[in-house]
């Protein structure tokens, strides 16, 4: 399967669980923390269900604690 | 110590904000039209009270995917009566403002679509937010998340009376000392599955033609139409307010219907009278009554004969403003009360539309047609709620 992108997260977020006018997620925003990006676990756990859905494949309920930021729950996804 | 009303916000099927409804209202242009958020043909009943904004266009991204519509709507006026009062409850001590909202039915519309969600996709395709979005309390929530009002809370649900009951309740937590409450409705939901739900009710009108569908306190009175919005208010302690107020809430009170049967009377006569009782007002000092207006006949001529049993037959001016809207749940009564402020504000009473052929002449004076120029000191709101709730407020200019 193709490798998860950071594009690819962006646009789940926008679609799960909007933007904060204030951030911009198009610019480098890998190690920024979801919190700085204006996402709660809330929006998080909505987010990471449309992954599962997409990527057809259960990440788990601990994936929402432990990416503290994009590059992290990218790994996490792209794990093999 | 008195608690008065320092910012209104209303957001209304004949208007969005507190000017531009009040306009709508004194003109009488209607809001109600056939439904055009789903089609409603194949329904016995096809027209509402709809608001036709897109409420993404004045709120935050970030809100958008974990509302209800009704949310949204109650977001824009809360915003409106803060701003309105000119508060920022964010400037006050973490504790010093709190919400309390009425509800009827909670985020259907959300909910429904989540239901869709589940069974023709699964469980998975559910959004997390359902866990709070379709909530009764969750307007009181998400205004109280977005203006950092971490007082007092709550949610009240007693269908039409609600409304009146969470703007009591706030002012009760003004006289215990909170600095500001914002209170009120606004409510509503017009998705198939709530459509059903009011349809099921029997109360609502099947006439197609929107001047024709709520006509309450008319010889051709056929039901209600349900609508959506409301408005909320700002409440402050009159010796604190930060602003010259719109008026006093002089009183307020509850009652519930005994199990009706023959000779037994409902609770509504009570709950005026208790009213104008804690207000310290005579019934003869009252200048206008903005009215429940069922639209429902039986109903009606309840409402008319409480008011004449408390005024006398025809001893005060009447209107029902909301058969330009539709009757709102939970936002209604608080519309209500925001509309007989800006009555008093303006010395006028706006008209009841659309009734041409009063029924109860003999017991009340309804006012039709045109708004009538009056200054008015003292307004009494009165409304009931599905299953036997009445509530009646007494407002007063300052």
């Amino acid at each position: 399967m193709a490798e998860f992108q950071i594009d690819d997260l962006v646009r789940a977020l926008r679609e799960c669980a909007g933007v904060d006018e204030s951030v911009d997620l198009s610019g480098d925003i890998l190690d920024s923390s979801f919190e700085e990006l204006g996402y709660d676990s809330l929006a998080l756990f909505n987010t990471v269900s449309w992954i599962e859905r997409e990527r057809g494949r259960d990440l788990g309920d601990d994936v929402v604690t432990e990416a503290r930021t994009p590059r992290m729950l990218l790994a996490l996804i792209n794990k093999d | 110590m008195s608690t008065v009303v320092t910012g209104l916000g209303i957001v209304a099927p004949n208007g969005l904000g507190v000017e531009a409804y009040w306009a709508a209202t004194l003109a009488g242009e209607s809001g109600l039209a056939r439904i055009g958020r789903f089609d409603p043909s194949g329904y016995s009943a096809s027209v509402a009270g709809e608001v036709t904004i897109d409420p993404g266009e004045y709120l935050p991204n970030r809100i958008l995917p974990q509302t209800d519509r009704m949310t949204r709507l109650a977001l824009i006026a809360a915003e409106e009566a803060l701003t309105d009062a000119g508060a920022d409850p964010g400037e006050l001590p973490e504790y010093a403002a709190g919400v309390v909202t009425a509800a009827s039915a909670g985020g259907f519309e959300f909910g429904q679509k989540e239901l869709e969600a589940l069974w023709s996709r699964g469980g998975r395709y559910v959004s997390a937010y359902q866990s709070f979005a379709w909530f009764y309390p969750v307007n009181t929530g998400q205004i109280s998340i977005r203006h950092a009002m971490r007082g007092p809370g709550g949610a009240l649900v007693a269908e039409q009376a609600g409304g009146l009951d969470a703007i009591a309740k706030a002012r009760r937590h003004v006289e215990e000392g909170t600095g500001l409450m914002v209170a009120g409705g606004v409510d509503g939901s017009l998705s198939p599955w709530s459509w059903i739900c009011l349809i099921r009710s029997g109360t609502l009108s099947t006439a197609t033609d929107p001047g024709r569908a709520y006509l309450p306190f008319d010889v051709d009175a056929r039901g209600q139409v349900p609508g959506e919005g409301g408005a909320l208010l700002v409440l402050e302690s009159g010796d604190a307010a930060r602003r010259d107020p719109y008026g006093t809430l002089a009183g307020y009170a509850a009652t519930f219907d005994p199990p009706p049967g023959p000779g037994v009377e409902p609770g509504l006569r009570r709950a005026i009278v208790q009213a104008l009782d804690r207000a310290r007002v005579d019934p003869s000092d009252v200048d206008v009554v903005f009215a429940d207006a069922s639209g429902v006949g039986s109903a009606d001529l309840a409402e008319a004969r409480a008011l004449a049993t408390v005024f006398g037959p025809r001893g005060v001016p009447v209107t029902a403003p909301k058969t330009m809207t539709g009757r709102l749940a939970g936002g209604g009564a608080p519309l209500d009360v925001a509309t007989a402020l800006l009555g008093m504000r303006d010395g006028v009473i706006p008209p009841t539309a659309h009734v041409d052929r009063p029924a109860h002449g003999d017991l009340i004076d309804l006012v039709t047609g045109a708004p009538r120029e009056r200054a008015l000191g003292t307004a009494l709101v009165v409304a009931r709620g599905h299953g036997g709730f009445n509530s009646a407020m007494v407002v007063r200019r300052n």
